[in-house]
């Protein structure tokens, strides 16, 4: 009886608080829970388009695929399929590249632009013009750029120089692609560094000039620590969102030429949308990205709480 | 050394360096957007692939893509779909976050973490399983699919950036509320969401640009020009086959203006909520 009490009473107690959560959490568990153990089924079968099953008018097509056990992660790890590790090695020299100059670029014109200088709100409205653009726009704005009758190849001949196949070669692609991400990323480092930078206090300065510190010094003891917090979650959100931009890529060279730009993301994209779809193998590819990016930030929020702990 | 009397007095060869700086970044940021406004001008048959003549300019390209193609069927199509992806996502979000902020319930810690660790799944490993499930559902090629799809990436950070936002109202006024005999339901409805506005202002942006911007799923969901998003029917300008490119860049301008000119003026409260909501975490 008792117990039966204490049921009824947490249920008056908490049920408000449950009713309100409940929304969310059903959406996240129908669209986001079901289909990935659905997905992580998935790769351990050998599913694709001709025995997924399917309806065509009334009649229903019975899934044939059967399970092959952990055979799809073994093909992807062991390098059986081909691509796996060329394509991950591209995958991080993007991801750290495109973080490093975010980050680079973003906190040089933050702190250019957290001086008292004249035009200070027309630069910063300028320069945050690449973040106000949606993505899709932005890309296709570089690929007329980079197009061999575009204005890149307009000025070297100008010059007198060859114009360049920018999309046509792989490494000139890599560049290119590269430029579109620094291009697009950068305005939200800087936004973000400029609040950062707004929270240390002028005093710090003012007391470590007295001290006869030099401007590279502030910059390291006083401004440096002061972005800690700041530079932490920027560069969590950054490498997580670098490792998974899917729109430059597929837009600007759909992983061309010869999938030498795929990344991984984009790469499981082909694999289970073109051609024949390849369900099983890309929702393996899937569970493997999903599993190196927790693995990134388990390791990186410990070692980060290990330095404030030192600190 | 007698630099270093004050910050604000700086030699003329810095102040020059720093607006040379500037200016060149500034350059950067908005060249490849002034080229398409510029080239979208250019009228008549690859005349965009003379980058150096100047001489057809006019309105030509708008026309003949407000006329001639189904750009206007898309741009409805973007609007409808991230409008009902904003008012969903933004409704669910903020009872959510509200329930999170002020009430402690059994299973309210794994409510936390799920809203964590679904910010972070890329969408491979999802958009597979998803494509079966709404096949499966008959939802690919509809709205209604598409908009369910855009909720699991727009929904967590709302709720996650809400309950931050809810957390900085004085619990005074809940308790206020109590007093006048208001359930929690009221008490969130009447005096809390009030006050929320800005937060909610910020959110509903969020989910609408995500709708609005995203690619990946847009493309494998819509099957028919009539159905397409704008970020699916652009690509049909410029293909393997055809390169289209004035109206892709007058198109883009039209895209382009009223989301820049939303973004910048919501953009302060967007940066705030993104660092500070993950920071905590």
């Amino acid at each position: 009886m008792r117990a039966l009490r204490g049921i009824r009473g947490s249920f008056d107690k908490y049920w408000y608080g449950w009713a309100m959560a409940a929304p969310v959490v059903i959406v996240m568990l129908v669209l986001v829970g079901y289909p990935f153990f659905w997905g992580v089924y998935l790769s351990t079968t050998n599913a694709d388009e001709s025995n997924i099953g399917r309806d065509i008018g009334v009649n229903h097509i019975a899934p044939t695929y059967k399970s092959v056990g952990l055979h799809n992660y073994w093909d992807i790890l062991s390098g059986n399929d081909g691509h796996f590790y060329s394509t991950l090695s591209w995958t991080l020299i993007w991801t750290f590249v495109n973080v490093f100059f975010h980050i680079a670029i973003g906190l040089g014109l933050a702190i250019l632009l957290n001086r008292k200088i004249r035009f200070r709100a027309g630069y910063r409205l300028m320069l945050i013009l690449p973040w106000a653009i949606p993505g899709f726009v932005a890309a296709f704005a570089w690929r007329l750029l980079y197009n061999d009758n575009g204005v890149f190849n307009a000025v070297l001949k100008f010059f007198g120089m060859h114009g360049v196949q920018w999309l046509s070669q792989p490494t000139s692609a890599k560049i290119a692609v590269i430029a579109v991400n620094v291009w697009m990323g950068v305005p939200f480092m800087m936004v973000s560094f400029l609040g950062g930078l707004q929270t240390i206090p002028s005093e710090l300065y003012e007391a470590a000039e007295m001290d006869g510190a030099s401007p590279w010094q502030r910059f390291r003891m006083v401004t440096l620590p002061g972005l800690r917090p700041v530079m932490m979650t920027v560069t969590l959100l950054g490498v997580i969102w670098t490792f998974n931009k899917f729109d430059v890529i597929f837009l600007v060279t759909e992983g061309g030429p010869a999938g030498s730009t795929d990344i991984l993301v984009t790469h499981a994209y082909q694999v289970a949308f073109q051609n024949i779809r390849q369900y099983a193998e890309a929702a393996s590819y899937g569970v493997v990205i999903l599993s190196m990016l927790i693995v990134f930030a388990t390791v990186y929020r410990r070692s980060q709480a290990k330095l404030e702990v030192q600190a | 050394m007698s630099r270093r009397h004050h910050r604000n007095k700086r030699s003329p060869l810095a102040s020059a360096a720093i607006h040379a700086t500037l200016i060149a970044a500034s350059f950067i940021a908005i060249f490849p957007i002034a080229w398409v406004a510029l080239t979208s001008l250019k009228t008549g048959n690859g005349q965009w692939a003379h980058p150096g003549d100047f001489s057809h300019l006019n309105f030509g390209n708008y026309s003949k893509v407000l006329n001639d193609t189904d750009f206007l069927t898309w741009f409805g199509n973007s609007i409808l779909v991230s409008v009902l992806t904003m008012a969903l996502a933004v409704f669910i979000a903020a009872t959510c976050g509200y329930a999170v902020s002020r009430m402690r319930f059994p299973g309210y810690r794994a409510t936390m973490w799920l809203l964590l660790i679904v910010q972070m799944f890329p969408i491979a490993v999802l958009i597979v399983p998803l494509y079966n499930l709404m096949s499966k559902l008959h939802l690919v090629n509809s709205y209604a699919g598409l908009v369910l799809v855009y909720l699991t990436t727009a929904v967590p950070y709302c709720a996650w950036m809400l309950k931050g936002y809810f957390d900085t109202i004085p619990i005074e006024i809940d308790e206020a509320g109590k007093v006048d005999g208001l359930n929690p339901f009221g008490t969130f409805w009447r005096l809390v969401l009030p006050l929320a506005r800005p937060g909610l202002a910020v959110v509903a942006f969020y989910s609408f640009l995500t709708a609005w911007a995203e690619v990946a799923f847009a493309n494998t969901f819509m099957q028919g020009s009539d159905k397409y998003t704008l970020a699916v029917g652009l690509r049909t300008f410029v293909s393997q086959y055809k390169g289209e490119w004035g109206l892709m860049t007058a198109s883009s301008v039209l895209i382009a203006i009223p989301a820049a000119v939303m973004f910048l003026l919501v953009q302060r409260n967007l940066v705030a909520g993104l660092t500070s909501g993950s920071a905590k975490g």
